[in-house]
């Protein structure tokens, strides 16, 4: 068993033996000339936060769509929990899917429905034996997680952005999922929200032991919340290391990120 | 000239695989029954007044227009039997559809649409949730049962219409008058037209679905789902109502 010791200010140890993600020559193109993906090799362990980082269109959020189905994949293999997710069914695939969140850039809430509703949706469709006051109490322990305990009863439009980044996140916990994957978690945010949102992303690994994949251009966030970075530059991964081992890269357009 | 024509196969193409996942959605379970009742109570009861003001607008309409021309031959007396027949046979199912066309074929392009931009639908599949199910089989069987009775309170409300419409220069009484409006009904008037008006909503449903569900990303699209829906629903209820009559003339 590998132990390695993050950089997060937690100085919390993650066990890094098992790969939960394993993705090997994955390839995607969206038409004739559009190759967004060209041969990714990725394995994420079990536990860690693993940081993607790299220039806008470098395909850093086909990467993850791919992984949950959301687009699908034209060649390469792609294996979550062990499962090869490109030979699923739509019922297999929907049965790994609870079992990995998805936080997206805009949160994604749906606006006809308020808090409350959101966060029951998923889970009312998939533990049906859950009694009113189960469900109850699973929203107000994930609400309570993300700090939002009194937005319960609003509605996604009365909501600022951060605290919609919260209960898209208080969604995603709701089924709790092993892994969770974000989009541009702070995205559009200001500063001090923004390290809000990458603290309570620490908060969250650590309290449900998540594996996460972080999609991000924000630098700070990538410095608080990541185990290990990786580069993508044109569709492959160029660089891969802790936040530390990259800034001081040899490479000087690995390094212009850190700048 | 040839890119357009493959446009519109690949657009027939995936209509096509659109209406025979609907099918196979359909019969599968979960059913999404709390949301057909609710999509059932957005579309019917919450059309009800509009319906209401056109349905009573087309019968009192149809009566003064059609009274000067009856006068000149003496035949005064049809004028409640021509409106009621005119009423159910065709004038009721297709403005009541079109009507439908306008605000709930639109209202599903736009809502699926914006929730297709924002990620909503996509949200909806990574939870494991089918969104096809939840949002587009209860709208369009919400569309297809409501339709039908939002005709049939239409074709009642235009007949009342008709006898405010008589009585502006004439008076008739309200048992006389629905004594010759049923006395020259059918039955064979009846049920083709309402058959048609399943029709009417299927289709009012599934393109306003289909628009909405296939809207590209980003705003401007929505309100291309949204128009297009309007435009195309109403294009379609045109081509069932023609198809339908030709099949009521053939074999009534």
């Amino acid at each position: 068993m590998i132990q390695v010791e993050t950089n997060r200010k937690t100085q919390h140890v993650v066990e890094l033996s098992k790969p939960v993600i394993n993705i090997k020559g994955l390839y995607k193109s969206f038409g004739k000339n559009t190759d967004i993906l060209k041969g990714v090799d990725l394995t994420v362990r079990k536990g860690e936060n693993l940081v993607v980082l790299g220039k806008s269109g470098s395909g850093k959020s086909v990467l993850i769509k791919c992984l949950v189905g959301l687009v699908s994949a034209d060649k390469g293999e792609l294996n979550v929990f062990g499962i090869d997710m490109t030979k699923l069914s739509d019922q297999q695939l929907n049965a790994i899917r609870v079992r990995i969140g998805f936080l997206f850039q805009n949160s994604a809430l749906y606006d006809s429905m308020t808090v409350r509703e959101n966060l029951s949706f998923p889970l009312k469709r998939h533990s049906k034996k859950l009694t009113t006051k189960e469900v109850e109490s699973s929203i107000t322990e994930v609400l309570e997680s993300v700090g939002l305990r009194e937005a319960i009863d609003k509605m996604p439009s009365e909501l600022s952005g951060g605290m919609r980044k919260r209960i898209g996140l208080a969604r995603t916990l709701i089924l709790q999922p092993e892994i969770i994957l974000y989009d541009e978690p702070t995205t559009g945010l200001d500063t001090i929200t923004s390290r809000e949102i990458s603290e309570l992303i620490l908060k969250i690994q650590e309290k449900y032991k998540t594996t996460s994949i972080i999609i991000t251009h924000d630098m700070a966030c990538a410095k608080l919340t990541g185990d290990r970075l990786v580069i993508l530059k044109d569709g492959i991964m160029v660089a891969e290391g802790t936040y530390a081992s990259l800034e001081r890269s040899n490479d000087a357009w690995v390094r212009s990120f850190f700048i | 000239m040839v890119i357009s024509l493959k446009n519109g196969f690949t657009e027939a193409g995936n209509a096509t695989l659109f209406v025979a996942r609907f099918f196979r959605e359909l019969v599968k379970p979960p059913y999404e029954l709390k949301e057909f009742i609710r999509q059932c109570y957005i579309m019917g009861y919450k059309s009800l007044p509009l319906v209401a003001i056109t349905g009573f607008i087309m019968g009192l309409v149809l009566t003064i227009q059609s009274r000067p021309t009856l006068a000149e031959f003496g035949a005064e007396s049809w004028l409640p039997g021509m409106v009621a027949l005119s009423l159910i046979r065709e004038i009721a199912p297709v403005i009541t559809a079109l009507i439908c066309a306008g605000k709930i074929s639109s209202g599903i392009g736009a809502e699926l649409g914006s929730m297709k931009v924002t990620e909503q639908i996509d949200a909806m599949e990574v939870s494991g949730i089918n969104p096809y199910k939840y949002l587009v089989v209860t709208r369009v069987l919400a569309t297809t049962l409501m339709v039908p009775l939002l005709v049939v309170f239409a074709d009642g409300i235009g007949i009342l219409g008709g006898f405010a419409g008589i009585n502006i220069h004439g008076d008739v009484t309200m048992y006389r008058y629905f004594s010759q409006v049923l006395s020259s009904l059918e039955f064979l008037d009846i049920i083709p037209a309402t058959i048609k008006t399943f029709f009417f909503g299927f289709f009012i449903g599934l393109i306003g679905c289909y628009k909405g569900f296939t809207a590209a990303s980003g705003t401007e699209s929505v309100g291309k789902a949204a128009n297009s829906a309007v435009v195309t629903a109403s294009l379609a209820i045109f081509i069932i109502d023609m198809m339908a009559v030709q099949l009521t003339d053939l074999f009534f």
